[in-house]
C-alpha cells in the first residue's frame, strides 16, 4: 500500500506535540521508528516560524506532515495548509476542519469542501474523518487519495470506539490506505486498528504525555507490526465452544 | 573586575553571586530600568519544584532545591505551598499529576475549603503541596539589583555591553544557536473580591493554567507554551483560554479587571534544562526556560564558581578564558 506513491516501511505515524521537551521528542521519534511526523501548525506560530523547534523536526530527516490542528473553518484550513507548504516544501497535508470545540469532532461538510480546495491546488490531503462510507465517497472524490478515520475523540485515549465501523470502511475501500487517526491511548489499541486490515496508525498524545514516552514510543512501534502481521497472518475465527489443541487420540484408557 | 552582559534574573543573580565572593562586578543593561527588558516580568514567580516535576526532569526538581532560602534573604517569599484542583471532568489528569510528582497530599473538599475558602464547595479533590512558595517577580528583580548595587556592583542601564564580557546572560539575545525560544502568554487580573492566598493549577488536558496571587488583590495568570519567536501582543485565543480558566476557577473572576496582558519568549534548550556555555572565551549563562526564578540560584551559584573560584588567585580568570 502506497501513500500518494510514497511506500512506507514503518506504518506508524507520530505526532510531535506535548512532549516534556524537544529532546525527549526527538528520541521517541528515534524509537518508534517512524518515517513520518506531524507538525501542528498552528496560526500564531507562522509569524516566527524558523525557529529553533522546526529546525530539529527537520533535523530528524522524517518525512513532515503538517496538519491544519485547530482550524474550525475552510478558509483556515486552506489558508493554514498554504503556509504550511511554504515553511516544509511538503505538498502533503493533514487536514482537519474541527466542528465542535469540545469534542473535536471533524466538521464533515466543511472537510469535504475543504479537501477539494486544496487537491485542485495541488495537495496530497490526508484528511480527519470519521469512520462515515458517505464522507469517504465524496472526500475522495474531492481528490483525496488517503481516509483517516478517527479511533475516538482527539486525545481521548479511548482506544477504537467502532471497530465494526472500521472493519465496514476497510470492506468499502479496499484500495485505500486507510489510517487511523486520534484515539488511540494504548499499545494494544494500535494492534486492534492494524489487526482489522487498517493500514497505519496516526497518534500523538499517547507517546507524548505517557510516564516515559520513549518506551511507549516503542511499544507503540512493537505493537503495529505486531497488529500487522497478526493481520497478514489470517487469525483463527473465535468459536463458542472449547477444542482441544492436543490430539484426543491415542490417550491411554485408564481401566 | 568581572563584566556581565545583561541585567535580568541571570545576570543579577550571578552578579550577587559574585559580590559575595569579593569580585568587583559591572553590569550592563539595554533597558532603562530593573527587569524593564527582562522576560522575567512575565513570569509567574513560582517555587514550585516539586510540580513542575510533572513534565520537566529530575534535574530541575534539584535544582530548585537551594531557591527558597536564597530568594528569602533578597525578597518577599510566600511559602503557603500550591494547590492543584482539575475541574470535574478532567479528574483523570489529577491521578496523573500525582503519580507524576511527589511533595503533594490528597485534599478533599473540607480541607480545600480550608486552605482557600474561596473555594469551598467548587472542587471535590485536589493535590496540595505544602512546601512549594511563590514571590512577586517584578519586585524580585528590583529587589535583586538593589542588592547588588548595595553591595557595590554597578549597573549600567541603557547601555550597550562591550564586545568582550566575561559572562552573558541576555536570554533570547544571546548567540548561541541551540537555543530555541519559547513564547509564553499572560495576563494580570485585579478582583477585589476574589481573596487567594496561593499558587493554584487548574489542571486541564489542553492549557494547564496556573493562579499567582501578587499584591492587593492582584492575580498574574499563565502561561501558554508555544514553539514560536513571534513577539507580538497575545492572540485572542490564548487570551480566551487563560481568562475561561480564571472564570472555572471562580466565577467572580467575571468581575476582574484584565490589567495588563503580556506575551515573552522563554529562552530554552533541548532538553529545557538551563545551562553554562562556552564559547568564544564568553561564558554563557542561559536556558533558564520557565523555571527562571527556580534555577537562577543555583545556576547563578555555578557561573559564580567558574567565574571566581573561591581560592581565586590573579590567575583564576585565566583558567577558564
Amino acid at each position: 500500500m502506497e501513500f500518494y506513491g510514497t511506500a512506507l516501511a514503518s506504518r506508524l505515524f507520530l505526532g510531535t506535540a506535548q512532549y516534556p521537551s524537544p529532546k525527549v521528542l526527538c528520541e521517541a521519534i528515534e524509537a518508534s521508528g517512524t518515517e513520518v511526523i506531524t507538525v501542528s501548525l498552528r496560526r500564531e506560530t507562522s509569524d516566527g516560524a524558523g525557529t529553533g523547534f522546526w529546525q530539529m523536526l527537520r533535523q530528524t530527516g522524517r518525512r513532515i506532515l503538517p496538519n491544519t490542528a485547530g482550524c474550525h473553518t475552510v478558509q483556515e484550513a486552506v489558508t493554514t495548509a498554504q503556509m504550511a507548504r511554504e515553511l516544509f516544501e511538503t505538498d502533503w497535508i493533514k487536514l482537519e476542519v474541527i466542528g465542535h470545540a469540545d469534542s473535536l469532532q471533524p466538521d464533515v461538510f466543511a472537510l469535504v469542501e475543504a479537501a477539494r480546495i486544496l487537491s485542485d491546488d495541488g495537495f496530497k490531503v490526508f484528511p480527519y474523518t470519521t469512520e462515515d462510507l458517505v464522507v469517504g465517497e465524496h472526500l475522495l472524490q474531492a481528490g483525496c487519495e488517503v481516509l483517516m478515520p478517527w479511533g475516538a475523540p482527539i486525545g481521548s485515549g479511548q482506544g477504537l470506539r467502532n471497530s465494526d465501523g472500521l472493519r465496514a470502511m476497510r470492506a468499502h475501500f479496499p484500495n485505500t490506505p486507510l489510517v487511523v487517526d486520534a484515539g488511540i491511548g494504548r499499545p494494544s489499541d494500535a494492534a486492534a486498528a492494524m489487526e482489522l486490515g487498517l493500514d497505519a496508525v496516526l497518534l500523538n498524545t499517547a507517546v507524548a504525555k505517557a510516564g516515559d514516552p520513549i518506551a511507549m514510543a516503542r511499544a507503540m512501534a512493537q505493537a503495529v507490526i505486531a497488529g500487522q502481521t497478526g493481520y497478514q497472518a489470517e487469525p483463527m475465527p473465535r468459536r463458542d465452544m472449547a477444542v482441544p489443541s492436543t490430539p484426543v487420540l491415542g490417550l491411554a484408557e485408564l481401566i | 573586575m568581572i563584566t556581565i552582559a545583561g541585567a535580568g534574573l541571570a545576570g543579577l543573580a550571578t552578579a550577587y553571586e559574585l559580590l559575595q565572593r569579593g569580585a568587583e562586578v559591572t553590569l550592563f543593561e539595554s533597558g532603562s530600568a530593573p527587569g524593564a527588558a527582562s522576560v522575567a516580568r512575565y513570569a509567574g514567580g513560582m517555587l514550585a519544584p516539586f510540580c513542575e516535576g510533572e513534565s520537566a526532569e529530575e534535574e530541575v526538581v534539584t535544582l530548585g532545591s537551594r531557591a527558597f532560602e536564597w530568594w528569602a534573604k533578597i525578597t518577599a517569599v510566600h511559602r503557603r505551598g500550591t494547590l492543584v484542583v482539575a475541574p470535574p471532568r478532567d479528574r483523570a489528569e489529577l491521578s496523573r499529576f500525582a503519580r507524576r510528582t511527589r511533595g503533594h497530599q490528597l485534599v478533599e473538599r473540607a480541607e480545600i475549603a480550608e486552605l482557600e475558602p474561596a473555594l469551598s464547595g467548587r472542587f471535590a479533590t485536589g493535590l496540595f503541596f505544602r512546601d512549594e512558595a511563590h514571590l512577586d517577580p517584578r519586585r524580585a528583580i528590583v529587589d535583586l539589583a538593589q542588592m547588588v548595587e548595595t553591595l557595590g556592583g554597578q549597573i549600567l542601564y541603557e547601555t550597550p555591553a562591550p564586545r568582550q564580557v566575561d559572562l552573558n546572560c541576555t536570554g533570547m539575545a544571546a548567540p548561541l544557536s541551540a537555543l530555541r525560544p519559547v513564547r509564553g502568554e499572560m495576563a494580570i487580573l485585579h478582583c477585589q473580591e476574589v481573596n487567594i492566598r496561593r499558587t493554584l493549577r487548574l489542571l486541564h488536558p489542553r492549557i494547564p493554567l496556573y493562579l499567582v496571587p501578587r499584591d492587593d488583590h492582584h492575580f498574574m495568570i499563565g502561561a501558554t507554551m508555544v514553539e514560536s519567536s513571534s513577539t507580538r501582543a497575545p492572540t485572542l485565543r490564548a487570551v480566551n483560554e487563560l481568562l475561561s480558566a480564571a472564570f472555572a476557577l471562580h466565577p467572580a473572576f467575571g468581575e476582574a479587571s484584565v490589567v495588563e496582558l503580556g506575551a515573552g519568549l522563554r529562552p530554552a534548550f533541548a532538553d529545557n534544562l538551563p545551562r553554562l556555555v562556552e564559547q568564544d572565551g564568553v561564558l554563557h549563562l542561559n536556558g533558564l526556560y520557565r523555571h527562571g526564578f527556580l534555577l537562577a540560584p543555583e545556576m547563578a551559584h555555578r557561573a559564580a564558581a567558574k567565574l571566581r573560584p573561591q581560592s581565586a588567585d590573579i590567575f583564576a580568570k585565566e583558567r577558564i578564558g
